[in-house]
């Protein structure tokens, strides 16, 4: 199943991808062959042809019609028919079966939200079923990103105050990489989500699972895995080391500098208010980069989260 | 070197920093535009150094980021756009026509001085936070960060002007100052390049101005145009913007093109192929060249049609860069080959501007475009066109006027092992970042998965053999201008204006007037005498 279909490319994890790749190995092998007659032919000259004394005058060939003909043509058919392979597939691309799942999917620096028909969402991981379309509705809160999934070869930018559009549908379970590829600032490489196939069973009882979680977990418990969840990991260490952002560990119940020139303790309320609105306290030698996490988060979770930070402290 | 020459007489910093002489400012657009090479170098080598393996090795993403932008300003609008016209052409274009300088010397003049000043500006943005934006400046990215943007981009729209006026120059000196008996099919082919870049340079470059200048009002001032914040469109920015960048991917090319012509006819000792094919493909590629700028934009939500028409326009530019490819092939054949340093600059162009070509033909379709957009393949394309091809080109034409320059040849032996390390290391370097590409590694990233490391490194390691061969390249180049054995006024044989005149050449370039009394290429009736 996981067969590699070309030398070069990841294997292939889409219904597109077969396609996509058989046109990358036309092309390759098709080149292959041109660069082998460029250089075998330049290599023979420059060995036959090497000067061997002074030299005096040399032939004066400077035109052979047919030859002219030959390699002004085959390269223009060869090029036609990659052109209309590649056109194709792209319309493949861009027409979206009538019966594909809806996820609307929003970049912000540094991390992607995938918000599903049923209502439920979720942060860096996108679950969707194996074997049927979905449908991708893109667009940023920021600057603009790019959602790439390699094993997919799907590739959509997501753009400020616009929508684009993209599907694909899986062949196969598992999880995918999924990159940002248009470059967003600093957390750019970090901006790595996943993408989870799973059987169309899984996946209704994940949306299911969705609408519940963190039920009967304990608080601090639920916060561990929201750290993840939600991205708080892109930017905040657990370990104490600085990144974009200051770490959570030791972090609550001291007081931080802010660049306004005060000094605030952190306590449930400030966290809560760093969460919701971020751009509200920056702390010295930070960046204001926090997006809101306003209608992202809801109740229990901030509760979650701020009862882990304060089991992170010391 | 008793004899009076350009160099010497006269005498005095004043009569360099004032000279209205095309070979003396060819000279100090060589000393500036070397020097920016140089520094892109650094930045290019402390980036491969900090992608030798994930995570932070030396410095943080933000540096990282400010490194891989100034990299590509610097190199693009400081090195690669003025380095073959400004330098070379500036040097051998009234030479190989017969004239005594360009049409404009004072025009010449200014436009170095707005070189320079432009350079300091884009690098003086390096004090003040240097941007961070990537040389591409994207919007609303580039409205919205901190660093200094304004500085590099107000760099680049100076620079333009630079560009223009050289560009405005030669149309003017090749229209009006070719010796008697040169038509426009006696022209070596370098002249017929220099002429297409012209016109790109003159009809694109106040394009990108305007897409500057509009980001630098719409950060100053605050008004909406790119920035979706303020209601502007941020996908109208990259039409602008490719606008320009995509024409002047052959403004850098082209050059080179011209220089590979020279260089094969000559140490092939044989009529170029198809001369006629070569020139029109020149003028073919320039006009071409304007009508594909949308390819860069496949996946960014722009229409289908559009996408459809511009990879179609696309293909159509590779085509006559395939004929000149296979003219310089044919030329060979039958040839009295000699493997002087330049020419080995020749070859590695031939091999590595094929295989760059041919990898656009992936970027061309559009179904695999979508995969390999913004991955290091489209960087390991862009470096095989940019620096396997011009740069190659570039060195090649570096080392072939070089005696006619200063006088005196460099150590042959030397020259012929830096090319040959500057060739393997700068396939150890790109080679892999196609494969990179292929299996999804993005652009730009400062982090990387652990899969993408063996790859990763074995590229960095590329970089220094390459390091080490430019090493050399300085020292023996340098070493030639003071020590180097002296070179007489035709060490090649070649058939050319500019080798009928002593090395170095006099200040009006010719003792009369030239009168041309063979072709350029017509090394099957004449021998000229190396000497």
């Amino acid at each position: 199943m996981d067969t590699t279909s070309s030398l070069f490319l990841p294997p292939a994890g889409s219904t597109i991808a077969p396609e996509v790749d058989a046109l990358f190995n036309f092309i390759l092998y098709t080149g292959v062959i041109l660069f082998l007659i460029v250089t075998l032919a330049t290599l023979w000259f420059i060995i036959r042809y090497r000067r061997r004394a002074r030299t005096g005058t040399t032939s004066g060939i400077a035109h052979s019609t047919p030859l002219e003909i030959a390699w002004t043509a085959i390269p223009t058919v060869l090029i036609l028919i990659v052109f209309f392979w590649g056109f194709k597939t792209y319309i493949k691309m861009n027409i979206v079966p009538k019966d594909a799942l809806e996820i609307k999917v929003t970049g912000q620096r540094w991390f992607w939200t995938f918000d599903y028909p049923e209502g439920a969402s979720s942060t860096n991981e996108l679950v969707i079923p194996v074997g049927k379309p979905v449908k991708l509705l893109l667009s940023s809160k920021d600057v603009i990103h790019s959602f790439f999934v390699p094993d997919f070869r799907v590739k959509m930018d997501a753009v400020p105050n616009r929508y684009t559009i993209t599907w694909f549908e899986a062949t196969r379970a598992g999880e995918f990489n999924l990159f940002c590829t248009e470059y967003c600032g600093k957390g750019h490489s970090e901006m790595i989500g996943k993408v989870k196939a799973v059987s169309e069973r899984e996946y209704a009882d994940w949306l299911e699972a969705g609408s519940r979680a963190g039920e009967g977990v304990p608080l601090e418990e639920y916060g561990v895995k929201l750290y993840v969840k939600k991205a708080c990991n892109t930017c905040h260490t657990v370990d104490g080391s600085a990144s974009v952002a200051p770490t959570f560990k030791g972090l609550f119940g001291h007081e931080v500098f802010l660049t306004n020139g005060t000094r605030v303790p952190v306590d449930e309320n400030y966290i809560r208010e760093s969460i919701l609105n971020p751009q509200a306290k920056i702390v010295t030698g930070f960046q204001p980069v926090m997006p809101t996490y306003q209608g992202l988060v809801k109740d229990r979770e901030l509760d979650a989260l701020i009862a882990y930070i304060k089991s992170l402290q010391q | 070197m008793a004899s009076i020459n350009y160099l010497n007489e006269p005498k005095g910093i004043k009569s360099w920093l004032l000279t209205l002489d095309h070979k003396r400012i060819g000279l100090l657009y060589l000393f500036g535009i070397m020097t920016a090479f140089f520094l892109g170098g650094v930045f290019a080598m402390l980036l491969r150094l900090e992608l030798l393996s994930p995570g932070k090795d030396f410095f943080d993403a933000d540096t990282y980021n400010q490194l891989f932008t100034l990299h590509g300003a610097v190199m693009i609008f400081l090195f690669i756009i003025p380095s073959i016209p400004a330098i070379l052409g500036n040097f051998v274009l009234p030479l190989m026509i017969g004239a005594k300088d360009v049409a404009f010397p004072r025009l010449n003049l200014a436009s170095w001085y707005i070189y320079v000043f432009g350079s300091l500006v884009a690098l003086y943005s390096i004090i003040t936070g240097a941007a961070d934006t990537g040389w591409t400046f994207y919007t609303p990215y580039s409205t919205q960060t901190g660093t200094s943007v304004i500085a590099m981009t107000l760099g680049a729209f100076i620079l333009g002007f630079s560009s223009i006026f050289t560009g405005l120059n030669f149309i003017v000196t090749i229209h009006k100052l070719r010796a008697p008996g040169m038509t426009w099919f006696n022209m070596p082919l370098f002249v017929w390049a220099l002429y297409a870049t012209a016109i790109i340079q003159v009809l694109a470059t106040p394009v990108l101005g305007i897409t500057l200048l509009l980001l630098i009002i719409e950060r100053v001032a605050g008004i909406g145009i790119f920035d979706p914040a303020m209601g502007g469109d941020p996908v109208l920015f990259q039409h602008f913007f490719w606008f320009y960048s995509h024409p002047a991917v052959y403004i850098m090319i082209l050059p080179g093109m011209g220089i590979i012509s020279e260089l094969i006819a000559t140490f092939a000792h044989k009529r170029i192929f198809g001369y006629k094919a070569i020139a029109f493909s020149s003028l073919g590629i320039a006009f071409a060249g304007f009508l594909v700028w949308g390819h860069h934009m496949f996946v960014s939500g722009q229409s289908e049609l559009a996408a459809m028409i511009f990879s179609f326009l696309t293909f159509f530019v590779g085509i006559p860069s395939g004929i000149k490819v296979f003219n310089w092939v044919a030329t060979l054949y039958k040839g009295s080959i000699s493997f002087e340093a330049p020419m080995l600059y020749a070859l590695s162009f031939l091999i590595l501007f094929t295989i760059g070509g041919l990898t656009g033909i992936f970027l061309g379709a559009l179904s695999v475009d979508v995969h390999l957009h913004d991955t290091y393949f489209v960087v390991a394309h862009f470096h095989y066109v940019m620096m396997g091809g011009t740069v190659m080109a570039f060195l090649g034409g570096l080392h072939y006027w070089w005696p006619k320059m200063w006088g005196r040849m460099y150590n042959r032996l030397w020259a012929r092992i830096s090319v040959a390390l500057i060739f393997v290391g700068f396939n150890m370097t790109f080679f892999t970042q196609f494969i990179l590409g292929a299996k999804g590694m993005p652009r730009r990233y400062y982090n990387y998965l652990d899969q993408y490391q063996p790859l990763h490194g074995f590229s960095s390691v590329g970089s220094w053999v390459m390091a080490v061969g430019f090493v050399i390249m300085a020292v023996y180049l340098i070493h030639a201008i003071f020590r180097g054995r002296p070179a007489g006024s035709n060490p090649w044989g070649a058939l050319t204006l500019e080798w009928t005149t002593p090395s170095p050449p006099l200040h009006e370039n010719f003792p009369q007037t030239p009168k041309l009394t063979h072709g350029p290429y017509d090394y099957d009736t004449v021998t000229a005498p190396m000497t």
